[in-house]
């Protein structure tokens, strides 16, 4: 696909930053605030989906391994699945960091408050592995469709340029 | 005042779905589902669904049309008339 003009490749340039840190707002806060691991995760793709879309398939291509993407996707459901299995002692996914201190623990007080944000437990940790995978997992279907539009573009050996260039 | 403000945003909800199928553009057809997603996921935010709001828009207004332009990108690269046609 060829890269857009360059308003759109600005608008990008500013608005992709925006988009990966409320994505990554949407995940860290998903215990107390709506949202989590999956719908962050999903507006975290976005942006990989507008890098795509504004500077063509080509130029983004080159600098992103599909590799880190799936070493991304197995890293999250493994460090999901190891904080299931870390409270079987109890019972299967058993919270067994909440209320015990440290970055994951802290105690929650007693009374309205407006939520305290390391006192989720292992919640946050599976927040964080879901959001891992459903970026890595999303960002992979769509550089996988651009790969095949390049199978078929390669065949007519035409060069990618864009508008205004 | 709740009701009409329901009553407009599902109004134009059906005809965003009537001008997806009515274009005979398909470029125009994906832009109007994206407006149908992004209108669906206001009305569950005023449904007070929230958490189903945000993957609404992240997901139907935002991912699924890049998927249907990068679809549509191979279709006509398919049917180019200087190649493609290999297969």
């Amino acid at each position: 696909m060829n890269p857009l003009s360059v308003v759109v490749r600005t608008i990008c340039d500013i608005f992709a930053w925006f988009l990966g840190i409320f994505g990554a707002y949407v995940i860290i806060h998903g215990h107390i605030s709506p949202g989590g691991g999956f719908q962050g995760g999903a507006v975290v793709a976005t942006m990989a989906a507008l890098l795509l879309v504004a500077y063509g398939g080509k130029k983004v291509l080159s600098f992103v391994r599909p590799g880190i993407y799936t070493g991304m996707e197995a890293t999250g459901l493994l460090v999901f699945i190891t904080a299931g299995f870390l409270g079987i002692g109890t019972t299967f996914f058993y919270n067994f960091l909440a209320g015990q201190g440290g970055l994951f623990g802290s105690v929650v007080p007693l009374g309205p408050n407006s939520g305290i944000l390391n006192s989720a437990g292992t919640i946050s940790l599976m927040n964080m592995a879901v959001g891992l995978e459903v970026v890595s997992g999303l960002s992979l279907i769509l550089i996988y469709m651009f790969k095949g539009i390049r199978l078929f573009e390669g065949r007519e050996g035409r060069s990618e340029r864009g508008h205004d260039r | 005042m709740n009701g009409y403000a329901h009553m407009a945003v599902l109004a134009i909800i059906v005809i965003a779905a009537f001008y997806a199928v009515w274009f005979r553009d398909l470029l125009s057809s994906v832009i109007s589902l994206a407006v149908f997603s992004l209108l669906l996921a206001l009305e569950y935010f005023m449904l007070q669904a929230p958490d189903v709001a945000i993957a609404e828009a992240a997901i139907g207004a935002g991912l699924s049309t890049a998927i249907y332009i990068i679809a549509l990108r191979a279709c006509k690269a398919l049917k180019s008339p200087r190649g493609g046609e290999g297969r």
